[in-house]
């Protein structure tokens, strides 16, 4: 450790750091446009200029590395002036874009043009033009004349995601981002690259022009896209996912996603598919019911069976809170011991960044949640066969369309009563005899577990027909805050669905009065206080960046088998 | 609670006590605008020309058969009564960005005039219009049919403009 000096205070520093790392540490932010903290040194936008005492000229801080008695200056007015001299230069070529930029209000060049720019320009020649709509790639579009040559995209590709598919061509003012020649960006990591580029060049082909940044709302929550759970935010206008970005967490995602899970994971949620109240099957037909009729007609036709001919198939898509619920509704309130999940793992997709092979964002919670056979009840695999022999006879799935797979279609058509649980109208769905409609991820409070054994918030970012944006606590855009019952943007489309774990109660209440949870924090609390793993967790100690299970009570008895 | 103590600038005078007087006085007035020119205008047969400072109902400018707008939304966030909604997307033309639906609600429109000052491409202005009457909430809400207007009919308040660029 060395002692080192910025603006007047005095501060230790590990001598390793750099001075803009070492500043970072201790709060002092120094404006900078090429370095990032997971990238190497480029040190070419020198938008991070300060005064070193005795040393001649001003230095970059990104690449300077502190040393014992150091004195450093981040704002006095010769490194103010360099600053603006940085902000007049990368403006010279910049276009006057930002009406019709997406990176507009999250822009670090237009954040810094308010702050460290005199706001005129002494520049009366015309500006470079270079190509507008570049399709860089599947997911990614670049507009030319907005970059601002600071390699971190490039430094991305080749560091981070193993891939140099970006190289810059042409010299000076003419310097232009571009792909080797026939080559497109198209590692699975691409679009980190938006979220990098400090300017609008680099952006969403999904996104593109969507919706000003200002104008949505954001939610912390997880990308249910595979077992890894990164760390994401929601980002919602007039009640419509309209794009996830990366949330920072070293532990997990580090600042980066997948494309797959930015593009793949959501649009269920804003689809015309969604399922829009409970449906029972009669005469061979799909008709839409009520909840009381929905769930009183269940009651009554589950009575029919034994309870050895009932199996229920929880969901690795659901919540920690979902599965707890349904485990003990199944063990206890049904009676039956066969209760189990599917897995879907996808041999080989696995890399050593954060794509894993098993696709679902909570396959170790659900089975920690308690959804296992007991003694001498089946497991999946074992289910399908036992309703081929016809000893199970009425089938119980949660939010898992399992029926993609003709084999579990075909032994699943062969039920005598399907109760199936879904967002959305799919295979499943198809064949099921009652059908209820549930709220998706974003739509509830709940916790995944991801593959290391952590377990993390997902919170409700979408308004339901039971869950109102202002009174439950979701984060409000500016146009929910102030619009009143009339505004169409209010209006918006509010599906009747529910959270699994409500359903489930509201049907095991008729049963036994006792079983009843009027909150998902309610089942947490009891979920961690009965399940060894799951000691001392809560809500508030979750917080935003996870929590680990117990390591040492995961039964590796029922530790999960790959099948 | 604090107590304001009420004083009379000044008495009234011997003469205004009388009452009579100040009644005369009226009336004098009152008859001498009777002989004098009329501005009771007969709305709606005449109407009237507001000057090129006027605010009437904010409309689209409209050039060469599209609009101006590049569908920022800087005029829906500055807009103190929320009465402006955008929603963009591309186009083949230079400007990339259109507006595919541009909505003001006139019921929550207040005329301030901030989504004129705020626009970049001078795409949005106030008008000469201050007539405006709907029988329901839904006919208040004024799409991009209403709000165009070409770029010739609104010559006056461009040129206003300019004066204070
Ligand atoms: S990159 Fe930033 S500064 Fe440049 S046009 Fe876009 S928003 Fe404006
Ligand atoms: S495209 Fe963006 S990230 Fe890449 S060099 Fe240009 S400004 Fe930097
Ligand atoms: S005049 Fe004022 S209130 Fe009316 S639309 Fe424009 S900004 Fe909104
Ligand atoms: S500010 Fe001007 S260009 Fe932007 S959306 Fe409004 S009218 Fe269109």
């Amino acid at each position: 450790m060395v002692k080192i000096k910025i603006n007047g205070n005095e501060y230790q520093a590990d001598p390793s750091k750099t001075i803009i790392e070492a500043a970072r540490e201790n709060g002092i932010s120094i404006p900078h446009f090429c370095w990032h903290p997971r990238l190497s040194v480029s040190g070419n936008c020198r938008m991070c200029l300060v005064e070193v005492e005795k040393s001649p000229k001003l230095v970059i801080a990104c690449a300077t590395k502190v040393a014992d008695g150091m004195v450093i200056n981040t704002k006095n007015e010769r490194v103010e002036k360099a600053q603006n001299a940085v902000m007049e230069f990368i403006l010279i070529n910049h276009p006057l874009d930002c009406p019709i930029c997406d990176e507009a209000g999250e822009c670090k060049l237009q954040d810094y043009s308010y702050k460290y720019d005199k706001g005129v320009s002494r520049f009366e020649e015309e500006k470079v033009r270079k190509p507008k709509r570049v399709e860089l790639g599947p997911n990614v579009m670049l507009d030319v004349e907005r970059c601002i040559m600071c390699s971190r995209c490039v430094r991305f590709c080749d560091e981070i995601a193993g891939k140099p598919q970006l190289v810059f061509s042409n010299r000076g003012d003419h310097v232009e981002l571009t792909t080797a020649p026939g080559e497109k960006l198209d590692t699975p990591y691409s679009m980190n690259v938006i979220e990098l580029c400090p300017v609008g060049a680099l952006t969403s082909r999904d996104f593109r022009f969507k919706a000003r940044v200002w104008e949505m709302s954001s939610t912390e929550s997880i990308c249910r896209g595979c077992a890894r759970g990164c760390n994401m935010n929601i980002w919602v206008r007039n009640n419509e996912i309209l794009r996830l970005t990366p949330r920072l967490n070293p532990e997990v995602n580090d600042y980066w996603m997948c494309d797959n899970g930015r593009l793949n994971t959501f649009k269920y949620v804003n689809s015309d598919q969604r399922i829009k109240s409970p449906m029972i099957t009669k005469d061979g037909e799909m008709v839409e019911t009520s909840w009381e009729e929905g769930i009183a007609y269940l009651v009554h036709k589950i009575q029919n069976f034994k309870k050895n001919e009932i199996a229920g198939i929880g969901s690795p898509f659901a919540t920690n809170e979902d599965n707890y619920v349904f485990a003990k509704f199944m063990k206890q309130i049904i009676g039956t011991p066969h209760v189990d999940f599917s897995r879907h793992i996808v041999e080989g997709e696995e890399d050593n960044l954060l794509i894993r092979n098993d696709k679902t964002p909570n396959t170790l919670g659900a089975f920690e949640a308690g959804v296992y056979p007991s003694e001498k009840g089946y497991n999946f695999q074992q289910i399908l066969k036992a309703i081929e022999s016809k000893e199970l006879k009425c089938i119980y799935v949660l939010c898992d369309d399992i029926a993609v797979a003709p084999e579990v279609r075909d032994a699943l058509s062969k039920v005598d009563f399907l109760i199936v649980h879904s967002p959305i109208k799919n295979t499943l769905t198809a064949i099921a005899d009652i059908v209820f409609p549930t709220a998706t991820y974003a739509e509830k409070n709940g916790t995944f577990t991801n593959f290391q054994g952590r377990v993390q918030r997902i919170r409700p970012a979408i308004a339901t027909a039971e869950m109102d944006r202002s009174s439950d606590g979701m984060s409000l855009s500016r146009w929910d805050k102030f619009g009143a019952q009339n505004d169409k943007w209010t209006k918006g489309n509010k599906l009747d669905v529910r959270p699994t774990w409500r359903i489930l109660s509201s049907i095991a209440n008729t049963i036994n009065p006792k079983f009843r949870y009027n909150s998902a924090e309610e089942i947490f609390n009891e979920l961690s206080s009965t399940i060894d793993s799951f000691k001392g967790l809560s809500y508030l100690k979750i917080g935003s960046k996870g929590a680990f299970l117990n390591k040492k009570t995961i039964n590796e008895k029922k530790s999960i088998k790959v099948s | 609670m604090a107590q304001t103590k009420i004083t009379r600038t000044s008495d009234l005078t011997f003469w205004q006590k009388l009452y009579i007087p100040e009644i005369i006085k009226g009336m004098k007035i009152t008859i001498r605008q009777m002989f004098l020119p009329k501005f009771t205008r007969q709305y709606p047969e005449e109407r009237w020309n507001p000057p090129a400072s006027f605010r009437g109902r904010p409309v689209l400018v409209e050039e060469n058969g599209k609009e101006r707008c590049v569908a920022c939304g800087l005029c829906s966030r500055v807009c103190p009564a929320l009465a402006i909604e955008v929603q963009a997307s591309e186009t083949e033309l230079n400007k990339e960005r259109y507006p595919v639906k541009f909505e003001i609600n006139m019921l929550r429109c207040i005329f301030c005039g901030l989504c004129e000052e705020a626009c970049p491409e001078e795409a949005i202005v106030m008008s000469k219009e201050y007539e405006l009457t709907f029988n329901n909430q839904e006919e208040a809400i004024f799409g991009k049919d209403k709000l165009l207007i070409s770029k010739e009919n609104l010559k006056e308040r461009l040129e206003f403009l300019r004066q204070y660029r």
